[in-house]
């Protein structure tokens, strides 16, 4: 395999709890613990988990909006974490990242146009005319009108909001994209909008997006590989195809199996999962799932062990010291992982 | 209007031609525009539609919780239990709210209020409603809390709603729902804002305890998977009306709205990886810019020109169905092309 485009190792973050009268450090949270992933050119990695998990923390370390506390981050050749000021700047232009939000994340008092084109002058890339110019075709490429530039946000809709958060994206033509949770606040039938022109962008550009949601129908519909996360940690990863089908851990399983399906027929073999995720302030030792996990061999060593990354089949890596190497013996009932693959589609 | 059928006797909620005006500084608009329904005793209805297609509003006014600027307009019929809701006096709609109809609200932390504990606000509606003590009010609320799923419930009672998590407080807000036995739920987006893990916890314990109960249920929800699961009967709405009204199972099986066809169409699913999704083109009309004949014919692909003339009826379909849609009885006019990612 050719160098990836996008290598993050052992990246950590720590946020501390400050508290008492002197606002002293009391102890930290660990968001982040460990992570480590490569993205290729070209591809969709999903990174996927419940709130909290540490998925948008790590979106944000890689752009470095937010400090890791440890780790590496390597793009397209450059060590991302020791970049200072102009050259840090000038690496983001070819990292950039679509919010949720699109209520939140356009600025109310600047016309769109001005908020597509900001990045365009920062960077240098055009000015006057020429600007205006492509301002115009970056508008068009995301199926928005042209003659909008001088509409302020607050006259556009949730999913026409999120086109234009997309535009200023790619207005200083980057090779990768953080989508943190780009389609979430959208409905249905704009959601599917949004999903086909962020496929149409990537294979027009060839562009590589780091896709970072909770919703598992949109992750098997645009990934091309999937990393799960829980409380901070990878827990499993592999090709989008092999997850969806063989998931190896138990979280993954107990994910997959809790989505409704939109089918009334469906049998309902799915696992319910005891309490909520343990909180990331104060971790479970071990396994980090040990409190939640269904394996039948869980036993007091899951709560000893921290479990490592391990590729279990080629191409696929999972933490979990019960599930050996090889074994094709997935404890999910088959019957629900049969009925996620043969749901039905509505005739229309 | 097509509701021709009479409320029967195991008909716990009967809605009839309900309509809710707001008067704004455009004018007059009419969110809610002659919705009517019926839910079975023990049975669930899920009312599904996207944002602003006057889901949650219909839910609110069914206990008159709608403010002003907002108003139920006069021929509304709310029927609950055989009473009817529009005419009761405040004194008897303030009996039945929470007690023989409970809310569940989508936002348990904007619904609860941050300075009593759970376990109080359990109690509260325990004491309003019968003549418990303060003490077996609180004796109930723990009980409550802990057949929802709360581990140590005496801990958690005394608990404040920024000390739950997410899935906590909704449970919570079920609790305060369910501790008097109400004969009817209305769950506002319930899972909503929770996550995946949760929501599977919080659907089989709202499922269960309606099932042990015989209590019927009004779910409002976007997702239809969630109306898969929980629902016997699904209505769909679009742009302030029922646009479709199905048992479920026929409903999944053959949508015959082209509403619901292209929402059903438009869901990422397994199996179809990396194709192109089904997409309805444009977006969901504001209220008061709804237009006249169809409101879904700017966006539907099978529109000819009776759709922009003429509002279509809800029409029967038999079986206990119903759409609004011309097709009904002009089914040639269906167009081959289905609603193709073309049209994006």
């Amino acid at each position: 395999m050719s160098e990836p485009l996008l290598r993050v190792s052992g990246l950590s973050k720590e946020f501390p709890i400050r508290g008492g009268i002197l606002n002293r450090v009391q102890g930290s949270v660990r968001a982040v613990t460990d992570v480590s992933f490569d993205v290729a050119a070209g591809e969709t990695l999903a990174v996927v988990g419940e709130s909290g998990c540490g998925k948008t923390t790590t979106g944000r370390c890689i752009l470095r909006l937010i400090e890791p506390t440890a780790g590496g981050i390597t793009f397209d050749g450059v060590n991302l974490r020791t970049l200072r000021g102009a050259e840090l700047r000038k690496m983001r232009r070819h990292i950039q990242l679509v919010f949720q939000d699109p209520y939140a994340s356009l600025n109310p008092r600047m016309t769109i146009g001005d908020t597509v084109k900001e990045g365009l002058i920062i960077h240098q890339l055009a000015e006057g005319a020429a600007a205006d110019k492509r301002v115009h075709a970056l508008l068009d490429e995301v199926g928005l009108r042209p003659e909008w530039t001088r509409r302020y946000p607050h006259e556009f809709s949730g999913g026409q909001r999120q086109r234009v958060g997309i535009a200023r994206a790619l207005a200083v033509e980057p090779k990768f994209i953080v989508l943190d949770e780009p389609v979430s606040a959208l409905d249905v039938s704009v959601q599917a909008q949004v999903i086909n022109l962020l496929q149409d962008l990537q294979r027009d550009r060839g562009l590589t997006y780091l896709f970072i949601a909770h919703d598992l129908g949109v992750v098997e519909h645009l990934a091309t590989r999937v990393a799960v996360m829980y409380l901070g940690r990878i827990v499993e990863t592999a090709s989008a195809e092999v997850l969806f089908t063989l998931p190896i851990m138990p979280y993954t399983q107990a994910l997959l199996s809790a989505i409704p399906l939109p089918d009334p027929l469906a049998p309902r073999d799915r696992i319910v999962l005891e309490g909520d995720p343990p909180s990331p302030a104060d971790p479970p030792s071990g396994c980090v799932f040990h409190p939640r996990c269904f394996h039948p061999d869980k036993d007091a060593a899951c709560t000893q062990v921290i479990p490592p990354l391990e590729e279990k089949a080629p191409g696929h890596w999972a933490a979990c010291i019960k599930q050996p190497a090889g074994t094709t013996d997935f404890f999910l009932p088959a019957a629900a992982l049969r009925s996620r693959r043969t749901a039905v589609s509505p005739a229309t | 209007m097509t509701d021709a059928k009479a409320p029967s006797t195991d008909v716990v909620l009967s809605l009839r031609d309900v309509r809710v005006t707001f008067r704004t500084a455009d004018g007059l608009i009419t969110p809610v525009d002659g919705v009517s329904f019926d839910i079975v005793r023990g049975q669930t209805l899920a009312l599904v539609g996207e944002s602003g297609c006057g889901k949650s509003l219909t839910a609110l006014t069914i206990l008159r919780l709608i403010d002003a600027p907002g108003r139920i307009e006069p021929g509304s019929r709310i029927l609950f239990d055989g009473r009817d809701i529009l005419t009761l006096d405040d004194k008897h709609l303030r009996a039945i709210r929470g007690r023989q109809a409970a809310m569940i609200f989508q936002e348990p932390m904007t619904a609860l209020n941050p300075v009593y504990s759970a376990g109080e606000q359990i109690a509260e509606v325990v004491r309003t409603h019968t003549s418990d003590s303060r003490r077996e009010a609180w004796d109930k609320a723990v009980a409550m809390l802990g057949a929802v799923g709360i581990p140590s419930p005496e801990i958690r009672a005394r608990q404040f709603p920024h000390q739950l998590s997410g899935g906590m407080r909704q449970r919570v807000m079920i609790a305060m729902a369910l501790v008097l036995n109400p004969s009817l739920l209305i769950a506002d987006e319930p899972t909503t804002a929770l996550d995946v893990t949760i929501q599977a916890q919080l659907l089989d314990l709202l499922r269960d305890a309606q099932q042990a109960r015989g209590a019927s249920m009004l779910l409002i929800t976007h997702d239809l998977g969630v109306v898969a699961e929980s629902a016997q009967r699904v209505a769909v709405m679009y742009a302030g009306q029922i646009v479709e009204e199905s048992p479920v199972a026929e409903l999944f099986a053959s949508p015959q709205h082209p509403y619901t066809q292209g929402l059903m169409a438009a869901m990422p699913r397994a199996g179809r990886r990396r194709e192109r999704l089904t997409t309805i083109p444009g977006t969901v009309p504001p209220p008061g810019a709804w237009p006249s004949g169809c409101r879904f014919a700017d966006r539907c692909a099978h529109a000819w020109s009776r759709c922009t003339s003429e509002a279509p009826a809800l029409y029967q379909l038999g079986d206990g169905r119903t759409s609004r849609c011309h097709l009904v009885v002009e089914p040639e006019r269906r167009t081959a092309v289905r609603m193709a990612g073309a049209l994006a």
